[in-house]
């Protein structure tokens, strides 16, 4: 079985509607860690030496954040800032992350249609997250296609409630290594492969 | 004299000691173990006491006087005014409808009417002493079964004062002959001219509003000053004693009057401070008005006719239930509610021995009457206890399995603060300034008198005291909170209130300054986990603005301050593992090895390394090993 390190970052989590139902669908999975990163940190003061640790006993690192600005909240990237040391997760001798998978769970504001070329935020959701997807390839990681909920503005608590069980069964499948049956490296989102778990979880 | 006097207070005492421990293992409760103790000491038993046994209840009910200055002390004047429906609606009706179904009951067993009016009125009553006892020891008095009785209790002990007067009214010209002796009732007030009379009692009753009101809290904050607290419970009791004499003399109820006071005085900061003065006095009092009923109770006469005592004691109890129960669900009590209600007012109550003594000098009842009925009344107060047993372990299990409907709201809330704060100078009071910036509700406790003083009229809610009191802690809430945070500056103050927080309240969380790194060390000792240096965080504030002054950036010197603050935390943990006790006796030259030793830290310390990932050197260096 893999194990999976959820790094959380939400800066007011008790003003999320979301996110709190997201988190508590991981909270009691088996395998599952969650490090809540602005309860662990609320000064942003990023204890270095625990964090690498972390990284290092699980198989799966998720970003699990709301879409700020087209980005991550500042702690996601104050992470990486700090704790991916150069000849520790990169560089020649950097190799301490090789052969894990990392990927991002996220919510945004606006709905599917307003990330097209005709909409509002012009560019699709998977281009926001390049810095991500580059940054797991320099890590020698392998990049998970993200997991997506969008409209979170308009939202009710019935797509909130699918949308944590849909985070359920990606966790699960993720533990019990049922992705590698798929062709996950073709889909954008992982939302598109929803359909296909479920069938390979009945096998 | 002196003697007897030292003899029968062991008597007292050891009876307590010995039955009201076995009676709480075995989960009666006190009052029926302070009314065995009484059986067992009194003529019945070990004949200890005798006839002496009515002098020590009239003193003892001085102890009811206490306990109903301490129930004022937490009723503040704007709870009371939202009881007055329950007191005024349930008490009237209670006390009316009792006093007609037990009356006409008598007349029909053939009792005169007059007679019967009287011990229908005597029997309306309930025991004040009893009821609100055992449902503090049951911490039910915050639930609606609670707050009922009380103001049903409290409507009562009003309603004594016209009994008394309506009394001589009922005074029948026919067989029963009048008693001379016993003490006479003509109070100062009865001398004066009848005009007079009202305007004296109204005006005792404004002395009293005013005296608690303005002149109080100054005398309580001058002897605060003297910080000798047996000079504080003086004046405590002082004050109690003079208004039961001041009532006495005009002819009204003293627990009515101390009930008053303590409520005006329940606004002040002084109160936590008073009720933990005076609690024990109310507690022994009280116990011995218990052992004054038992030993009162004449088995002779019971014995004669036990039957006929026995009917009447069942008979008056199930009257009074059956009304009470009837007033219950007229006030939508829920029905487990109602029991414990009804259940435990059921008696009749202390105030009967007074009516008693009162109509037989008056000539309404006879002597016979009186006698019987005296027993039959100490009776049903010892059958309190159990009876309210009995409710709990027959009754509640199967009312409480349907009940469905939801609980009455209290009518009264105690103000339970989530954080208690010990100590409110500079110190502590930022941090309740913080918490109230944040809506969280702190309850103060600070001994600077004049600091109280100050800051309560700054709208502040800060109770004078001494914290590490552990009765003081209980009012306060402690076994409620969830955090007490320890800001006093007196390190040895400190200490002590952590070790009886550890004894009396294990779940709260302690916060607790300290002064330096030394006293932090007595902290772990004690096993604190949450100690704040209160010079550290400033220092190193001082330490960074310096940096900047010299040229560094504001968040790189920021950044190594936080490093530094973990690292010291980290060293000062380290540090107090390995010193032992002998070190303590050199001081001084402790403190010179001890700073060789963390600056020793500090140069070697792998965790003052910092943002390695800020830093591009060894990016920069395989480069060029790469152009190469």
């Amino acid at each position: 079985m893999a194990r999976i390190l959820i790094q959380f970052a939400h800066p007011a989590l008790s003003k999320s509607q979301v996110h709190r139902v997201l988190i508590d669908y991981c909270r009691n999975q088996k395998n599952v860690t969650v490090n809540d990163l602005y309860e662990s940190y609320p000064d942003m003061f990023i204890d270095v030496d625990r964090e690498q640790k972390l990284v290092l006993q699980n198989d799966i690192i998720l970003f699990q954040f709301p879409l700020y600005w087209y980005s991550s909240p500042a702690i996601i990237k104050q992470w990486f800032d700090l704790v991916l040391e150069h000849n520790w997760a990169y560089g020649s001798r950097g190799n301490a992350l090789a052969g894990k998978k990392m990927g991002c769970i996220i919510s945004c504001g606006g709905g599917p249609d307003t990330y097209l070329p005709t909409g509002r935020n012009h560019y699709p959701v998977d281009q926001f997250l390049l810095p991500f997807e580059q940054t797991a390839r320099l890590c020698k990681m392998q990049y998970l296609p993200p997991f997506v909920v969008y409209g979170t503005f308009h939202i009710t608590k019935e797509v909130i409630r699918q949308s944590g069980e849909q985070y359920q069964t990606i966790l699960s499948a993720l533990a019990n290594d049922r992705l590698n049956a798929l062709n996950y490296q073709e889909a954008t989102y992982f939302n598109e492969l929803l359909p296909d778990l479920q069938t390979v979880g009945q096998v | 004299m002196q003697q007897t006097f030292f003899f029968q207070a062991m008597v007292y005492l050891a009876s307590a000691v010995i039955t009201v421990p076995i009676a709480k293992k075995l989960g009666l409760g006190s009052v029926l173990g302070y009314l065995l103790a009484g059986i067992i000491i009194g003529p019945a038993g070990l004949e200890f006491i005798g006839q002496e046994g009515t002098d020590i209840m009239h003193f003892a009910e001085f102890g009811v006087v206490i306990m109903l200055f301490v129930i004022g002390l937490e009723l503040e004047p704007s709870r009371l005014w939202h009881l007055r429906k329950s007191i005024l609606g349930m008490g009237g009706v209670q006390v009316g409808a009792t006093s007609l179904v037990v009356a006409g009951l008598a007349i029909l067993f053939g009792i005169d009417w007059k007679q019967a009016l009287a011990l229908g009125m005597i029997a309306s009553l309930s025991s004040t002493a009893i009821v609100l006892q055992s449902l503090n020891e049951k911490g039910l008095m915050k639930t609606a079964a609670g707050q009922s009785s009380f103001a049903v209790l409290l409507f009562q002990d009003i309603a004594v004062i016209p009994m008394l007067a309506l009394f001589p009214l009922l005074a029948s010209d026919t067989n029963v002959p009048v008693v001379e002796g016993g003490h006479s009732h003509t109070t100062l007030v009865d001398s004066l001219p009848a005009w007079l009379q009202p305007f004296v009692v109204l005006g005792s009753v404004a002395a009293i509003i005013a005296v608690g009101r303005y002149a109080t809290p100054p005398l309580f904050r001058i002897i605060a000053r003297t910080g000798m607290r047996e000079m504080f419970t003086a004046t405590a009791l002082l004050l109690v004693v003079g208004i039961a004499v001041l009532m006495t003399t005009v002819g009204l109820s003293p627990a009515l009057g101390t009930f008053l006071a303590g409520v005006v005085l329940a606004n002040s900061e002084y109160r936590h401070e008073l009720e933990s003065d005076i609690d024990p006095f109310k507690g022994l009092l009280l116990g011995l008005f218990f052992i004054a009923v038992g030993a009162s109770i004449d088995f002779q006469l019971v014995m004669a006719n036990p039957g006929l005592i026995l009917s009447l004691v069942l008979g008056i109890m199930a009257c009074k239930l059956i009304v009470l129960f009837l007033l219950g669900k007229s006030f939508s009590l829920s029905n487990n509610q109602n029991s414990i209600f009804s259940f435990g007012l059921s008696q009749v109550g202390e105030f009967a021995f007074v009516l008693f003594s009162f109509s037989l000098q008056e000539g309404i009842l006879s002597k016979e009457i009186t006698d019987m009925m005296t027993a039959v009344v100490a009776i049903s107060m010892a059958f309190t206890p159990l009876v309210m047993l009995l409710n709990e372990k027959l009754m509640l299990p199967r009312l409480t399995v349907k009940q469905d409907e939801p609980e009455k709201e209290s009518d009264l809330v105690e103000q339970d603060n989530p954080v208690i704060i010990a100590g409110y100078g500079h110190f502590g009071s930022t941090i309740g300034r913080f918490l109230q910036a944040n809506n969280v509700q702190a309850t103060v406790l600070d001994s600077n008198s004049d600091n109280v003083d100050y800051l309560r009229r700054m709208g502040f809610n800060v109770f004078y005291g001494d914290a590490s009191r552990h009765d003081l802690l209980e009012i306060a809430g402690a076994a409620r909170a969830k955090v007490i945070v320890i800001a006093i500056g007196d390190e040895a103050k400190r200490l002590e209130l952590i070790e009886t927080i550890k004894k009396h309240f294990p779940e709260l969380h302690i916060l607790v300054r300290s002064t330096n790194r030394y006293d932090a060390y007595d902290l772990m000792n004690a096993g604190m986990l949450h100690i704040y240096r209160e010079t550290l965080d400033t220092s190193l504030r001082v330490g960074v603005d310096a940096l900047t002054l010299l040229g560094y950036r504001a968040h790189e010197a920021n950044r190594s301050a936080k490093t530094f603050f973990i690292h010291d935390e980290r060293t000062l943990k380290r540090l107090s593992a390995i010193r032992n006790d002998d070190e303590y006796v050199h001081a001084v030259r402790e403190t010179q090895s001890e700073l060789e030793q963390i600056l020793q830290a500090d140069r070697t310390a792998e965790s003052l390394r910092v943002d390695e990932g800020w830093d591009e050197g060894s990016l920069i260096a395989e480069n060029n090993e790469l152009v190469k």
